[in-house]
């Protein structure tokens, strides 16, 4: 009897586009963790089919904006015959905390996975008190 | 169908179109072992050949197998989510598990011929016609 836990198939969520884009396309919304350590907060986003020269990262007024593109080139002359998952370019915001030190944002793509560190400003790194 | 595209911008919505109405189709319905399983597959015919496109980002290589029978691919595997043990989550929305799918094809195909290709998180399978599969034109005396 296995008791392994199986997998389960997530549906892609799209995008909720505030502005209209002038490219007809449906865009996806990249499957997120976000966890936080002494030092820095990570969000690590499932981007898969995008290579590192299609990633746009950035900050504006405190918003993370990460977009990720897709090459349709690969996909000419192809032919669908049976599909059960879309694909399309990714893109997905997170308002960031004050704390973060929005200079030293760094970022690594491997395998389609996206990880973010968005280190801490130095004051508010946990302290511990120590009791007297 | 896929036509050739006039207008580039028009390329990326139809695909996706193209996807979507694919969803219903009833081309594998009887012959997929699985269709809720993880991993998701898409299969495209190229010329004569079949392709088989599958979403799985952060699996190791050597956490993959695949096996190939006749007209069967079985893929299997494990994808690990792991991070520091002092790590404080917010959000968890990337699942992690083990995962065996079994994929049955109305054809038949080289088993010495077939390629499979990982690249950011795409594992691509090439799958081309068995010589004995292709149609034959008969002479008619």
């Amino acid at each position: 009897m296995a008791t392994r836990q199986e997998l389960q198939v997530q549906q892609k969520r799209e995008l909720d586009k505030k502005e209209e884009d002038t490219v007809p396309a449906r865009v996806f919304l990249p499957t997120a963790d976000i966890y936080e350590t002494d030092d820095a907060l990570n969000v690590v986003l499932e981007m898969p089919g995008v290579e590192k020269n299609s990633v746009d990262i950035r900050v504006e007024d405190g918003v993370l904006k990460i977009g990720g593109r897709l090459d349709f080139s690969k996909y000419q002359g192809l032919q669908p015959l049976y599909t059960e998952y879309n694909v399309g370019h990714y893109s997905r915001s997170f308002r960031l905390p004050s704390r973060i030190d929005q200079n030293k944002i760094a970022a690594e793509l491997k395998d389609g996975v996206l990880s973010l560190v968005l280190p801490k400003v130095e004051e508010a790194k946990p302290r511990t008190i120590q009791v007297k | 169908m896929i036509t050739a595209f006039a207008d580039p911008f028009d390329a990326l919505l139809s695909l996706q179109r193209e996807l979507e109405a694919r969803l219903a189709s009833d081309w594998l319905s009887e012959m997929s072992a699985s269709r809720g399983p993880f991993p998701p597959i898409n299969v495209f015919q190229q010329g004569d050949d079949i392709l088989a496109l599958m979403e799985l980002p952060g699996v190791d290589k050597n956490d993959l197998q695949i096996q190939a029978k006749a007209n069967t691919i079985r893929i299997s595997g494990k994808k690990r989510v792991e991070y520091a043990n002092e790590a404080s989550v917010h959000r968890r929305e990337r699942v992690s598990g083990e995962f065996d799918r079994t994929l049955s094809l109305p054809v038949q195909f080289d088993p010495d011929g077939i390629k499979a290709e990982y690249r950011d998180g795409l594992l691509a399978l090439y799958l081309p016609r068995a010589e004995s599969d292709k149609p034959h034109s008969i002479k008619i005396k």
